[in-house]
């Protein structure tokens, strides 16, 4: 029995036990549900083994609005703690649980996934592209990532929640501050998620260079998927640091190495370092994505081209080479002395100027155009000042000398929301709702829509916006709670009355998926905002093949040309086609990840052992394995495309 | 498939050309997770708490002897692929065969070299500085033995099919990741055991 006593949870509460109880209630729910309606197979076949990019995309889609679940109920128990003061909801060690997973889950396993979603439906369709250079390890990456956000989202009923923040400095999260294994699931959990995302980099950094229809040189490709290229340029060079430091990190607690210890030599502040080489260009990596698709909003709902086309791909490139050279503000304080802070206080403001490029090539492209003000129109036009606030308090943060003011203040984190949520948060809702149609051929309704931006707008600035002040009052962040004489009681409560409406915001979102699904019409067309790139020229709902015909390229805007000056799109004949297939080894593979991961938190190493083997067995299968993927016929697709009015266009 | 019979067996198909380029993406990647174990060695390559410092520990023969034996293999590689260029199965297969002994040779030095620190007292738990040039070699250790079976696999696979798109592709790839393993430690050879002894 001793065995298993590390699996009890160190600091129980009742709302932990009534989570287990509901995670086992909802898993007996699946499998029941599952096993009544004979779904397994289609889940296996349909889902669990599937290659095509657009479905992982919808995966990945799930996976993301599950996490903002999870990481927004977090964030309504840290509010309502701190809604009033000495208050008792939370005790400090789990209000330090609840900050802790909050920031992980919502960053790497929210922003990063619903990043991924769009990117992978989107950018093949966006390049003309069959699929990505490597369907199986598009869908590696996935379940890579899922398995380690299952991992992380089971650390508060196996073992404990992390407890260090997601920033888990050292020593803190060492072993001597942090006994329980939770941060073992912090390292471990990133680790696996962060390998997936890496493949993923390498995958569309290879599709597309290699994979754009003839004629769509580098300058003619749409804005998101030159961000998207971008971004998973700054993935390949950013994560690998990632994983040597969780890897340290690792080290440290598991193996009893002196790295990041303050004794025999370690060097506690070398893990902030190192975390930040990654963190901040992480922070670019979320934002980059959102920037391309605000870029493509805004200019479908100005019914115009994009303003500055060149200097908005030269601000990208700009940003993600300076976002490795900024890390250090944020440890302004930690003393590394003058000369360092003000180099690093230099490239930091440096970095807001392309920013700003940016912003005004928005503006522009909407001044002359004829705007609907759609859902996704409404997103990025909320995104634009709200968004500078955040990039005009950063600048605020990055004068060093002033930061020592801010720094670890309410401020900081209303900055950082200022940025995340109209930069990530916003343009993910906008991409959804504006790729939604071709994602499951209806659109989501639009009244309901602005109903639900209304309250996150409005909910989103009376949440963060009192967090400034409190901040210059001298709020701590990561405080469980203060005292009534410090004053911060009614601006804490307005915080919380605006993360309600917030939270009312999303489930009108949910509600408006609901409402849509039963009520909206399937007769849309494939083209139903009048868009300007090539996804919007497939069929609706796509076919696994994409495109019929692989599309001809010779301007920018390839499908508006094509719809307005005539320009041809498809030409020649319609060939087989070659598709890769099914496989189920990823998936498998992942699980077993999983249960590595596990293993290794809880330091069982007979079971470590055997999946880290389990691991190259599989890959070695995947050496071995010939697997030359299959043909569609000219017939099947012939069939398929018969009512498309892609092909009647073209034959008029 | 199509194969395009005007380039290179490894280039021929549209995948292999995609292989090739995720892969030198791939080792992109690699040469940053290097470059951050490397940065961190050189913060901590002074902090030896009450261990010994690298002077004291590093031995000049078997380090020669595993530079040696990489830097060959990195040739045998590379006569290896040449010969797979000119459609010499057999030649190249036992060029893959004698690198990857070479390799292996590599390893059972590199173990013997790991169990000489654990001796004269610099193991994994002793300082900062014994912990991550432990780490560090050990991450280009277990790159080398991860090489061994795939190289292997490679073989098998050419002894089976011959040299097809798919085979000589699979060889190309498996010959830069050995190049680069090279190349590496090449950079750990300098920058930790030379400037170490110095
Ligand atoms: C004009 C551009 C920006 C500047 C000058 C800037 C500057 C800064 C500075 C100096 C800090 C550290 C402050 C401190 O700890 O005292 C900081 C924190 C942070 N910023 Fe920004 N920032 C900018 C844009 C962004 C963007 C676009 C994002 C994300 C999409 C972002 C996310 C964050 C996060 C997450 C933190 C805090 C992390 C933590 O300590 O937990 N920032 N920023
Ligand atoms: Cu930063």
């Amino acid at each position: 029995m001793e065995y298993f006593d590390r699996f009890a949870i160190p600091h129980p509460s009742p709302a932990i036990y009534a989570s287990m109880v509901a995670i086992g209630l909802t898993v007996i729910a699946i499998l029941i549900g599952l096993t009544y309606f004979k779904k397994w197979g289609y889940l296996w076949r349909e889902w669990l083994t599937t290659v095509d990019h657009k479905k992982i995309g919808i995966l990945y889609l799930i996976s993301a609005l599950l996490m903002l679940f999870r990481g927004g109920v977090d964030a309504l128990m840290m509010r309502a703690q701190t809604a009033v003061p000495d208050n008792t909801l939370l005790d400090a060690q789990h209000y330090n649980e609840v900050f802790t997973t909050h920031g992980v889950v919502m960053i790497i396993f929210m922003a990063m996934p619903f990043i991924y979603a769009l990117m992978n439906f989107v950018v093949p369709l966006q390049i003309g592209a069959r699929d990505v250079a490597f369907p199986r390890l598009n869908a590696l990456s996935f379940w890579l990532f899922f398995m380690g956000a299952m991992l992380f989202n089971i650390s508060f009923v196996v073992g404990g929640s992390p407890d260090a923040g997601w920033t888990s400095y050292f020593p803190l999260a060492g072993n001597d501050f942090s006994q329980s294994v939770g941060t073992n699931y912090y390292l471990l959990s990133i680790q696996i998620a962060g390998i997936g995302t890496l493949i993923s980099g390498i995958n569309f950094m290879t599709t597309i260079f290699k994979m754009r229809a003839p004629g769509m040189k580098l300058m003619k490709m749409p804005m998101f998927t030159w961000t998207a290229l971008i971004t998973n340029a700054i993935v390949v060079f950013a994560f690998p640091v990632l994983t040597v430091t969780l890897l340290l990190g690792t080290m440290d607690r598991l193996f009893g190495t002196h790295i990041f210890s303050m004794t025999n030599g370690g060097m506690d502040m070398l893990w902030a370092n190192l975390f930040w080489v990654w963190g901040h260009p992480e922070v670019y990596i979320l934002i980059l994505p959102a920037f391309g698709i605000y870029s493509e909003v805004v200019s479908t709902f100005s019914q115009r081209n994009l303003y500055g086309y060149k200097s908005m791909v030269a601000s990208i490139v700009i940003i993600s080479f300076f976002s490795f050279l900024v890390w250090t503000h944020h440890f302004f304080t930690m003393g590394q002395g003058p000369l360092t802070n003000s180099i690093f206080s230099i490239t930091t403001m440096a970095i807001a100027i392309p920013t700003g490029i940016k912003i005004f090539n928005w503006l522009l492209t909407m001044r002359k155009g004829k705007i609907k003000f759609t859902v996704p129109m409404l997103y990025t036009v909320g995104f634009i000042p709200i968004f500078t606030i955040g990039g005009v308090t950063g600048v605020m943060l990055g004068m060093a000398s002033a930061d020592y003011q801010y720094h670890n203040t309410m401020f900081l984190v209303a900055h950082f929301h200022y940025t995340i949520i109209p930069g990530v948060v916003f343009a993910m809702l906008a991409g959804l709702t504006y790729w939604w149609p071709k994602m499951f051929g209806f659109m989501l309704n639009e009244r309901i829509g602005k109903w639900a931006f209304w309250f996150i707008m409005i909910g989103f600035n009376v949440t963060f916006f009192p967090m400034f002040f409190t901040g210059l009052d001298g709020q701590a962040r990561r405080m469980y709670t203060y005292s009534e004489a410090t004053g911060f009681g009614p601006l804490n409560m307005l915080s919380f009355v605006g993360a309600i409406g917030l939270a009312i915001g999303f489930a009108i979102i949910v509600y408006n998926v609901y409402y849509s699904t039963r009520y909206a019409s399937r007769d849309i067309g494939t083209d139903p905002w009048n868009a300007r790139t090539l996804e919007w020229a497939t069929q609706t709902p796509v076919q696994s093949y994409n495109f019929a015909r692989t599309p001809h390229v010779n301007s920018i805007e390839a499908f508006w040309d094509h719809k307005k000056k005539g320009q041809p799109l498809f030409k020649g004949e319609i060939e087989k086609i070659h598709m890769p297939n099914n496989s189920g080894v990823p998936f498998i593979m992942s699980c077993i990840f999983f249960v590595w991961g596990f293993s290794f938190v809880f330091s069982m190493w007979i079971p470590a052992i055997i999946t880290t083997i389990a691991i190259f067995a599989c890959m070695a299968h995947r050496s071995f394995e010939k697997d030359d993927g299959h043909y569609i016929s000219v017939e099947e697709i012939e069939a398929t495309e018969k009512n498309s009015e892609v092909l009647a266009d073209e034959n008029r | 498939m199509k194969i395009d019979n005007s380039l290179p067996l490894e280039y021929g198909t549209e995948q292999n050309k995609l292989n090739i380029l995720g892969f030198w993406i791939f080792l992109g990647a690699e040469v940053m997770l290097f470059a951050t174990l490397f940065a961190t060695y050189f913060t901590l390559e002074h902090r030896i708490g009450n261990g010994p410092a690298g002077a004291e520990i590093f031995e000049l023969t078997p380090v020669l002897i595993e530079t040696l034996l990489l830097l060959t293999s990195s040739f045998t590689i590379g006569l290896g692929v040449h010969a797979m260029r000119i459609g010499k199965k057999n030649a190249m297969m036992t060029f893959f065969a004698i690198t990857l002994l070479l390799g292996l040779a590599f390893l059972g030095v590199e173990i013997y070299e790991f169990t000489h620190y654990v001796h004269v007292g610099a193991g994994l738990q002793v300082s900062a500085f014994t912990g991550v040039l432990l780490t560090t070699l050990g991450t280009h250790g277990a790159h080398v033995t991860v090489g061994l079976f795939w190289g292997l696999f490679i073989i098998l696979q050419v002894k089976k099919h011959g040299l097809t798109p798919a085979t000589a592709n699979k060889s190309f790839i498996f010959s830069l990741y050995w190049h680069f393993l090279d190349v590496v430690w090449i950079f750990i050879f300098s920058f930790i055991y030379l400037k170490g002894m110095m």
